[in-house]
């Protein structure tokens, strides 16, 4: 009798312990976001007081000569990350369907951990292989003064980004119920049709997660794109800047970082880009969760 | 996202330590005294023979070289964080107000001296150029081969990015021809590469592209114009005569320095450097021995 209640009193000890722990980890996490977010916040405001808005907001990007504009960083970001979407996203839904519809047993097999190793390859490797190998390929077939250009960043970026979006949209296509397809091919649809028509669409909030999840990876991504993309600070409003050099925000702050003196308004300025990138994926995520939302509503919907 | 919170709090780390005293002070005699060694580029591949060699006479002695340009060892040297800062430029004035205010006097030793070559490919049939037609390449002014007696080509421009000396120098000296009052910038096209290797690699591979960089980092596989200093002037390429003797015209001392005079230890492997062996290194890396 007595054996049992210490007993019972050292399990809820260990159990209180374990809960306590566990609660713990999980505060500590928001905690951690809430502070780089404020720590973000009391570096990068500061910014917008110090410098002049119009020349934070100009197009010219030299800090040692006090030109802070910001607008050709926000732009070659853009540039680059639009530039891995559209060639990312098409690559990504095909390889998605072609595993989770089209390919046999054992060839799924091996295909999916394969993707999983690509997503293990560390950027600064693939911005190696972009210096030596892509860029000059990318300036010979395309016959540009340079390769190292928006479009190279792209398509490493595009690289990166692929696993993620094979994944999550492989997944999305998997969940979709199997009577969804026996019903349409009961009812004559060819195999392509079904794909198409019926399963992509029944799984379109989640393959929309696996686009956005992607970008947001690609748009973060700094090393490679430090390396490839030539680094030149300009607004080109024109159809070629896909394939002119750029300079993304990610770069600068990460090439610009170590040479600042603490609180100068160049040390400021970085931070403000901080934010303004902190902002753009935390709008692309909002999306993305608005997304896998709406979906779980649907399915709500659907088993009631 | 997650990328950006990883920057964000490494960002955090270093600022902490940052914050803390010199980590760097010898703790007590007799044990191992490292000398930490940050700066710029230019130098980092010479400090680490300078480092490799001294460990050889005193291994008691542990020497800590890492690179990431001028400024990032300048500002190091401001916020107390290393024993030696390497600069390819001067301290600015702002620089040594920022340092005195935390109460660091910067101290400057010139340890060798290094010519900036101006580098094509080596297909390209130009040979040699002017200051001001450099200039006038970089500013934007000049944007085809063609018009310097080259192929129909465009002109690729590469710098180094503007946290290196080496890019203030060639602001100053040669993209500004010299003159105080001259605010001519770079054109907005250069592309500002994060290493002296990129620059290399992209010159190597490219016929459209023209680079600068120190002459320790020039390899044969890029083709190094002659350089005078105005039209009508000799042409001469740099060499360590062609230095030491004042015809080159893109030439700059390199420094260290180090939180008001060096003392005990920093100060005897300072002796040792500005010694024959230590310049003897200097010479066999390509750089200009100072005597």
């Amino acid at each position: 009798m007595n054996a049992s209640i210490t007993e019972h009193k050292r399990t809820s000890l260990a159990e209180f312990a374990a809960e306590r722990l566990i609660r713990g980890s999980g505060i500590m996490a928001i905690v951690f976001v809430f502070l780089i977010f404020a720590f973000l916040l009391r570096e990068g405001l500061p910014a917008f007081t110090e410098v002049p808005l119009d020349n934070l907001f100009s197009a010219r990007w030299y800090p040692i000569e006090e030109y802070y504009g910001i607008l050709p960083l926000i732009f070659g970001s853009l540039v680059v990350t639009i530039g891995a979407a559209i060639i990312a996203m098409p690559i990504g839904l095909l390889t998605a369907i072609f595993i989770a519809e089209i390919a046999p047993r054992w060839l799924r097999e091996i295909l999916k951990p394969l993707i999983e190793v690509v997503a293990g390859i560390p950027s600064v490797v693939l911005g190696f292989f972009g210096v030596v190998i892509l860029s000059s390929l990318v300036r010979e077939t395309l016959n540009l003064p340079t390769g190292l250009t928006a479009f190279t960043g792209s398509v490493i970026l595009a690289y990166m980004a692929l696993p993620t979006i094979v994944s999550v949209a492989e997944d999305a296509l998997d969940a979709v119920p199997r009577s969804y397809r026996d019903a349409a091919l009961a009812l004559g649809a060819t195999k392509w049709q079904t794909i198409w028509m019926v399963t992509v669409k029944a799984g379109k909030s989640g393959i929309l997660t696996a686009m956005m999840l992607g970008i947001g990876r690609a748009i973060g991504e700094t090393m490679a794109v430090l390396m490839v993309t030539g680094n030149a600070a300009r607004v080109a409003l024109e159809p070629g800047a896909l394939f002119m050099p750029v300079r993304t925000m990610t770069a600068t702050i990460a090439a610009e970082m170590g040479e600042v003196a603490q609180g100068s308004a160049h040390f400021h300025v970085l931070f403000a880009i901080g934010i303004v990138l902190f902002v753009i994926t935390f709008l692309v995520n909002l999306v993305a969760s608005f997304a896998i939302f709406r979906q779980s509503k649907r399915s709500a919907r659907l088993l009631s | 996202m997650r990328n950006l919170g990883l920057v964000l709090l490494l960002s955090v780390l270093v600022l902490t330590a940052c914050g803390g005293p010199a980590s760097a002070q010898p703790s007590s005699a007799g044990s191992q005294r490292t000398i930490e060694d940050v700066g710029s580029d230019t130098i980092v591949n010479l400090a680490l023979a300078w480092a490799e060699a001294y460990q050889k006479i005193r291994p008691d002695i542990s020497i800590s070289v890492s690179g990431g340009g001028s400024g990032t060892g300048l500002a190091a040297l401001i916020n107390g964080t290393t024993d030696i800062a390497n600069a390819s430029r001067k301290i600015k004035a702002e620089e040594i107000a920022d340092a005195q205010q935390n109460g660091v006097e910067p101290y400057e030793i010139e340890i060798a001296r290094d010519a900036i070559g101006v580098i094509v490919h080596l297909d390209n049939p130009v040979q040699q150029l002017t200051l001001q037609q450099i200039s006038d390449i970089y500013s934007g002014k000049i944007i085809n081969w063609q018009e310097l007696g080259g192929e129909d080509r465009p002109i690729v421009l590469l710098s180094r990015e503007s946290n290196s000396g080496t890019h203030v120098y060639f602001l100053e000296e040669v993209v500004r021809l010299g003159q105080q009052a001259n605010k001519t910038l770079f054109s907005q096209d250069t592309l500002l590469l994060p290493s002296s290797e990129g620059i290399i690699a992209e010159v190597r591979q490219n016929p459209n592209a023209i680079g600068y960089d120190g002459l320790g980092y020039i390899t044969p596989e890029v083709k190094t114009l002659a350089i005078a200093p105005q039209a009508g002037g000799e042409y001469v390429k740099p060499s360590i005569d062609t230095v030491n003797n004042g015809q080159y015209p893109i030439a700059r001392p390199l420094f260290m320095y180090t939180p008001g005079e060096p003392q005990d230890e920093v100060k005897i492997y300072l002796d040792w450097v500005l010694g024959p062996e230590g310049q003897k290194i200097v010479g066999d890396l390509g750089f200009v021995p100072l005597h």
